[in-house]
């Protein structure tokens, strides 16, 4: 499972295992799993898409404003609005 | 000796500022907690904000193409205060601290040489500042409850002054304002805010894999990220800011009802020996005139 964080200035939104979550990234969409490489992105506004298992449908979070961080730990998508 | 109707009067009057001592206390404390929490939330976004844009700073050459909030003008001759305080007073010396920080630090500056304009939040720290630098303020902002402040907010500032520094209208930014250490102990502190101070930033690189494939590339995201940086770094202080004031107002409106209490304490008992005294020469006049007959 991917662990994946989603923070706004306000408050850490969520913080929980999931199976897949596609990214709205400046230069396009990504979708993140488990072990994914190191990586750094900013992101347009857009929804979020949380999948909890595989082929479940997709949960959607509209986004506004800032960046995504893929590390060893996970994912952590930093945005300025969310929800 | 004042006379009984006089002291009854003024117990009252004692008493009721009691009440709304406590009262603001008991107000005080309540937000304070929530304020607290709010200042807590807040904590992982500016933490991993930092980690990130120290990374990527600790990568990109500071050179003269790199961005302006990173490596500054190359001058260090006009100095910005940016002073966070509270819209309203009755917090013991929350405010009179931070406008005290920010008054000595920018008599070493002028000591030196420089020139300090000043960017206040809050009525009262522009009320302490504006007595003695009257022309030094570039603009001032008012923003009523500190609690009602959001991110957007505190992004419409962040923007204004990044606006000013590329007009070029300062080199360095220092931001004023009162940490939040525990209900009894706020902390008025200084902290750099334009250009972001490496030494901070080299402290936190630690721990990030070299390895990190960037998209787009370096250069821009960190284009993006400082703004944004700075907005969090205002927004954190403002948070932290009001939690420090109600964590400050509730331990004065605390002392305030104490001392109203003593201070009943000492007039009652005032009032009871004139009181007493009162009878006595009534009695004492009674008893001679009842032997004159």
């Amino acid at each position: 499972m991917l662990h994946f964080e989603l923070v706004t200035p306000e408050k850490l939104l969520r913080s929980e295992e999931v199976y897949q979550v596609v990214v709205p990234g400046t230069e396009g969409d990504f979708g993140v799993l488990e072990g994914h490489a190191p990586f750094m992105s900013t992101i347009r506004d857009g929804n979020l898409a949380i999948y909890r298992a595989d082929k479940s449908e997709p949960e959607l979070v509209p986004i506004k404003g800032g960046f995504a961080e893929v590390s060893a730990t996970g994912l952590t998508v930093l945005a300025e609005q969310a929800g | 000796m004042a006379s009984l109707k006089a002291l009854k009067i003024r117990i009252g009057s004692v008493k009721s500022t009691q009440k709304i001592t406590k009262a603001m206390k008991m107000v005080a404390a309540a937000k304070l907690r929530r304020a607290q929490e709010a200042a807590e939330a807040g904590r992982p976004y500016a933490e991993r904000l930092e980690k990130v844009v120290a990374s990527i700073a600790s990568k990109v050459a500071v050179g003269p193409s790199s961005p302006k909030l990173l490596a500054g003008t190359g001058k260090d001759q006009v100095h910005l205060f940016v002073v966070a305080t509270s819209d309203k007073g009755l917090a013991g010396a929350f405010n009179t601290n931070i406008a005290r920080l920010a008054r000595r630090r920018a008599g070493e500056l002028i000591a030196e040489g420089k020139t300090v304009k000043f960017y206040t939040i809050g009525k009262k720290g522009r009320a302490v500042l504006n007595r003695l630098y009257p022309n030094d303020f570039i603009h001032s902002i008012e923003p009523g409850a500190l609690d009602k402040l959001g991110f957007t907010d505190a992004r419409g500032y962040a923007d204004d002054l990044i606006a000013r520094f590329e007009a070029g209208e300062f080199d360095v930014a220092h931001l004023f304002y009162s940490r939040f250490k525990s209900v009894l102990t706020q902390e008025p502190t200084e902290q750099q805010i334009i250009p972001v101070s490496i030494p901070a930033i080299a402290a936190n690189a630690t721990g990030v894999s070299a390895s990190v494939e960037y998209e787009p590339d370096e250069e821009e995201i960190l284009a993006d990220l400082l703004p944004r940086n700075v907005g969090i770094q205002l927004f954190r202080a403002i948070r932290e800011n009001s939690a420090s004031e109600q964590g400050s107002k509730m331990t004065a409106m605390d002392n305030a009802t104490r001392n109203a209490g003593d201070l009943i304490k000492r007039l009652s008992i005032q009032y009871n020996r004139a009181r007493q005294a009162a009878i006595t020469t009534e009695l004492v006049e009674i008893i001679s005139g009842a032997e004159a007959l």
